[in-house]
């Protein structure tokens, strides 16, 4: 960015906002990321790895990666199909549909929980039907993997509206009228312009999906060993005071969480580097 | 593009099916389940389990709690975009990234680490407690909690906003006269407000609703630091579902009225740009204050 004096604060407002804003992220960033990893291994590396080994710990592990791959088809089909029919064709409504897609960015998660456990508890809606037919999903696997679905929901479909929004409909068309089915076309034209986008959405989806607590925590009922995810199983160890068991579990989360990021800060550049070249590309035909 | 007459691409009546089956079976059925629990209690019982001096105090806590989050980070954080906008300075791209930590760290992780990070004997805990403030188990550490659960949401917000303040603004305002802080408070705090105000509703709205991070560094003391959330989840525990549907009810309906408000929002903002003012305007106005 060019700038002149007149444009620039003076030297010493520039170095006292710069000194706070980076100690505000030191102190509610840097130093919890960086605790994280010192209370885990606070007793040393092999107290750690003993930590880790430990039979709940580890199928905690599996049930929150299992999860995690059991929620991703569902997310990925409703987001590519709710933005295809949102951003490419015109209907009314469709503001709406946009505004409840994101509703449960607004539900807490506690109460994201709560409404499942209405419809399947053994006092809920379908609870006697359920228990006649000996289904569990409340405080089963099933009940948990529905919460993290709810919680999950909005996350791909809002990245590929704009996305595909801005993209508009044209090379859709062209494949279309040149005689490509609607897979081909899917297939060879619409998934290579927004396999980034759909990347992002999933790697946001799937931290979100890994790391619930609250709406998995209602609907788990705590059952060791059975359906405590990695998340779940870190309070629990805390609880007991046992810090350095809940720190290795949180050291894996917060491995995950590294990962993420960096993860998605490269997608980000691939998509910035795409839309500068559609940009260029099609900047006339844009207003 | 005008190709509404006919549809030359397929699938439509597919993908908006199964968007609306989907999103009715998963979101709006069970949240409709609630609302019909709630029914059962009439409106006048849900209201006197939700002004009840327990529920009361826990919708204070936790609204008051949320809002000095949104407002420190509202402030801090407009501070953190400008730099990462406007100033260069060593390992930048990285302090960017880092930034998005509380959307990837589970809030479990994020929960007790702050609590152990303030408690008494912790690396901050240790420096706090001698000066007579205790954050560990009281409602300061619900507001520490918070405001790290939501410190994305205000500079992810500003960042694009300050990119897309033309410097010709600026230095035409300088040109005018205006001196640099007349600049900031004429014109580029204007330009940014609605975006600011957008990152404080969504920083509240996300904090109301939070709590797998709260519950570690709360204490959980009825009237004094416990969360709406909490109250719900114990009123479960003692299967109380009629009271904890209430309040979950009550929870849902303010949601929604911070939802809409974000939403009106960022209409207003998106409107704003549409029709921002002429350059000359903005900078004649700057340099008007310095006359």
């Amino acid at each position: 960015m060019k700038s002149t004096r007149a444009t620039q604060e003076p030297v010493w407002v520039r170095y006292t906002l710069l000194t706070i804003g980076l100690s505000f992220l030191f102190f509610f960033l840097g130093l919890p990321l960086l605790a994280v990893f010192v209370e885990a291994l606070a007793q040393g590396v092999p107290v750690y790895i003993e930590a880790l080994k430990e039979p709940e710990t580890a199928s905690a592990i599996w049930l929150t990666v299992g999860i995690a791959l059991a929620v991703l088809p569902f997310n990925i089909v409703f987001g590519v199909a709710a933005a295809w029919a949102i951003a490419k064709f015109e209907f009314k409504g469709k503001s709406l549909l946009i505004t409840l897609i994101d509703l449960p960015f607004a539900v807490s998660p506690v109460v994201a929980g709560l409404i499942f456990i209405l419809l399947f508890g053994s006092q809920g809606t379908f609870g006697e039907w359920l228990s006649e037919h000996d289904i569990k999903i409340i405080f089963a696997v099933p009940g948990m993997i529905l919460a993290t679905l709810f919680i999950t929901f909005p996350f791909i479909a809002r990245e590929l509206i704009p996305l595909m929004q801005a993209q508009g409909k044209d090379e859709e068309e062209a494949a279309v009228s040149l005689g490509a089915s609607g897979w081909q076309m899917f297939i060879r034209v619409t998934l290579p312009n927004i396999k980034w986008g759909l990347l992002y959405g999933v790697i946001l989806s799937n931290a979100r999906a890994m790391g619930e607590f609250g709406a998995v925590s209602v609907v788990s009922g705590h059952i060791r060993g059975e359906t405590n995810t990695l998340p779940l199983h870190v309070e629990i160890l805390y609880n007991e005071y046992n810090a350095i068991g809940a720190f290795a579990a949180a050291s894996i989360l917060a491995l995950l969480a590294l990962v993420t990021l960096v993860a998605k800060t490269i997608v980000e550049w691939r998509m910035k580097k795409e839309t500068e070249m559609l940009n260029t590309v099609l900047a006339p035909e844009k207003t | 593009m005008a190709a509404k007459t006919h549809r030359v691409l397929p699938g439509f009546g597919l993908a908006l099916g199964y968007t609306l089956v989907y999103l009715s079976l998963l979101i709006l059925l069970p949240l409709g389940g609630l609302i019909l629990k709630a029914s059962e209690l009439g409106f006048g019982q849900i209201m006197d389990i939700a002004l009840g001096e327990r529920s009361l105090a826990a919708f204070r806590v936790t609204f008051g709690a949320s809002f000095l989050a949104a407002a420190v980070n509202a402030f801090f954080g407009l501070i953190v975009a400008w730099i990462l906008v406007r100033y260069p300075f060593p390992g930048k791209r990285f302090v960017d990234a880092l930034v998005d930590l509380p959307f990837a760290l589970p809030t479990a992780v994020a929960g007790i680490t702050l609590a152990t990070l303030y408690a008494g004997n912790g690396w901050l805990g240790q420096f706090i407690e001698p000066l007579g403030f205790k954050v560990a188990y009281t409602p300061w550490g619900i507001v520490v909690a918070l405001t790290f659960i939501t410190l994305p949401f205000v500079v992810r917000t500003l960042q694009p906003v300050i990119e897309d303040i033309e410097t010709e603004v600026e230095e035409a305002a300088a040109s005018l006269g205006a001196s640099r802080w007349q600049t900031f408070v004429k014109v580029i705090f204007p330009a940014i407000f609605p975006a600011l105000l957008t990152g404080f509703a969504l920083a509240f709205a996300r904090a109301v609703g939070e709590y797998g991070s709260v519950i570690f560094i709360a204490g959980n003391l009825p009237l004094i630091s416990e969360i709406t959330p909490l109250l719900i989840i114990s009123k479960l525990e003692q299967y109380d579902v009629l009271g904890a549907t209430a309040l979950a009810v009550v929870m849902l309906g303010l949601s929604f009225l911070l939802l809409l408000s974000v939403n009106l929002l960022q209409w207003w903002t998106a409107n704003r740009h549409k029709n921002s003012e002429p350059l000359e305007v903005a900078a004649a106005k700057a340099s008007g204050g310095a006359q």
